[in-house]
């Protein structure tokens, strides 16, 4: 967050250009772990001298970028009911007159986005919580609590819709299943790696390293190991800061949406106040959800660290951005 | 030759970028018309559940015959109104009566306990919040409409074919006036 409060299309600005920063340097950061891979390891480019080693193709970039294109789509196809499933989520029923409210506050946001409906999902749970899942707005679904329906005002439970909305107008459930699967092609190139090296590799990194011209080549060397060993560090935190980033955009996007910030941060004050885990939601699917389903209190403290390993922003920091919002007259 | 070549593609490239702006108009043009329309359905929405809502609560609220009627009234003005201006006026005028009549429920605890009742102020505060999200979506996309005719070089190909910008949904203020009107004196 910038020194000066940030109004609503600043706010989303802001998020959009810091997305797409870090999405970058996770691109370049794989790309520098692929390439080193056939570089160091195959012999890419092969040599014209040296015929007996060396690869034509980039071949350990491309089967990591093979995989993690594998993983996103078979994950997009199943992904939404897979979550649903594990979140035990039903379906609501529209002629339910309990959850009429909340199916015309979901028409309300379709008709302000200009998007079709999602799918409604009931979670029997007593926290306050929801979330969003879906390929595309199309095959979207947005999950409830008992708790949320529960605990929230009309205009509470119209920000949190929202806030899903957002997430889902915002195709973030896309970019977060291609930020997972560059993750996995990450560790697939790491665990190969590794074992490459331990079984002689040897004889190769020594050749290539030979090859690539002295000095300039042994550091790059050194930094690509280095690399390879925080990797799955780096990449994590990539991710994570990602997510942080969605998840203040969903807030300014809803907010844009309800043209109401204030209530979203009194939705945002209540959840965070009912601080019981929400059981029923599993880890892996915390992407999406209005707020951390572990309820944990990294949430709270607004050191750097905590900063760094949540999947959402500090509540506090939420609420204070949109009630900035609020305060530019939304 | 070589030159001959890179101005035909460069030719090709003005043409592409023009006739993706100039779909990227039309398709605008669409979203901004269907945005109209969708104020329409809320309105009639609107129109449809007025009815309902004055029979159910004429039983608690005998004695404020006069609002009721200025709601019924103030309703069928507004559906039979012809013309952008004429039933933009005029829903505010029902809106203005409604906002008069759901004050004036709040001193009616058994009405406001009345489970049908309950149900029809939600659809209906649900039906106004849907005209206003309508109206905030026919003015946000019109607006983005606007901006891309306005804009370099997007102008250029929106003169060419003769785009006209969308006007903006604004509220009058001779019909903004009435709603401050609310008495909210206690009556016994």
């Amino acid at each position: 967050m910038g020194p000066l409060p940030k109004n609503i299309y600043e706010q989303q600005a802001a998020n959009r250009r810091n997305t797409a920063l870090v999405v970058c340097a996770f691109i370049l950061f794989f790309a520098f772990l692929g390439f080193g891979f056939d570089a160091f390891l195959l012999g890419f480019p092969p040599r014209t001298t040296d015929h007996d080693f060396g690869v034509p193709f980039p071949v350990a970039t491309l089967v990591a970028l093979a995989y993690a294109g594998f993983t996103t789509a078979r994950s997009l196809r199943s992904g939404d009911s897979a979550v649903l499933r594990s979140a035990c989520a039903e379906p609501i029923p529209e002629s339910d007159p309990a959850y009429r409210q909340l199916f015309n506050i979901a028409d309300e946001m379709s008709i302000a986005s200009g998007i079709v409906r999602p799918k409604l999902y009931l979670i029997t749970d007593p926290d306050p919580n929801a979330f969003a899942t879906g390929r595309d707005p199309a095959h979207a679904s947005i999950a409830v609590t008992q708790g949320l329906v529960r605990k929230l005002s009309r205009e509470e439970l119209q920000g949190v819709i929202a806030h899903e909305m957002s997430h889902i107008r915002n195709n973030d459930v896309r970019l977060m299943t291609v930020v997972a699967a560059l993750i996995g092609a990450v560790m697939l190139l790491v665990e190969f790696g590794l074992r490459t090296m331990q079984f002689g590799g040897g004889r190769k990194k020594s050749s290539s390293g030979g090859r690539s011209g002295g000095g300039a080549g042994l550091v790059l060397f050194v930094l690509w190991l280095f690399a390879m060993v925080v990797a799955p560090l780096v990449s994590q935190l990539l991710a994570l800061a990602v997510s942080r980033q969605r998840e203040y955009l969903a807030d300014a996007s809803g907010a844009e949406l309800t043209r109401n910030p204030g209530a979203l941060a009194s939705a945002l004050e209540k959840i965070d106040a009912a601080d019981e885990p929400t059981r029923s939601i599993k880890k892996g699917t915390g992407n999406l959800c209005i707020a951390d389903p572990l309820g944990r209190r990294a949430n709270e403290r607004e050191g750097f660290l905590a900063d760094l390993l949540a999947t959402h922003p500090p509540v506090g920091k939420r609420i204070t951005a949109l009630r900035a919002m609020a305060y530019q007259g939304a | 030759m070589i030159y001959f070549v890179a101005f035909i593609i460069l030719i090709g490239i003005v043409l592409l970028w023009a006739v993706a702006q100039y779909n990227r108009l039309v398709t605008f043009r669409n979203q901004v018309q269907n945005g109209w329309k969708q104020i329409d359905v809320q309105l009639k929405r609107r129109h449809d559940l007025i009815p309902n809502l004055v029979n159910t609560v004429k039983g608690y609220m005998g004695f404020e015959q006069e609002t009721l009627e200025k709601v019924i009234k103030a309703r069928n003005a507004a559906a039979s109104a012809s013309g952008i201006q004429d039933s933009a006026e005029k829903e505010n005028v029902l809106s203005g009566a409604l906002t008069r009549l759901f004050a004036l429920a709040e001193n009616y605890p058994t009405l406001k306990s009345n489970e049908n009742v309950r149900q029809l102020q939600e659809e209906l505060s649900s039906t106004e919040n849907k005209i206003s999200f309508a109206r905030q979506f026919y003015n946000d996309i019109a607006t983005k409409f606007n901006i891309s005719q306005q804009t370099f070089p997007g102008n250029l190909i929106a003169v060419l074919f003769r785009f006209q910008p969308a006007e903006l949904f604004e509220i009058r203020e001779t019909a903004e006036r009435e709603v401050p009107n609310v008495d909210l004196s206690l009556r016994k």
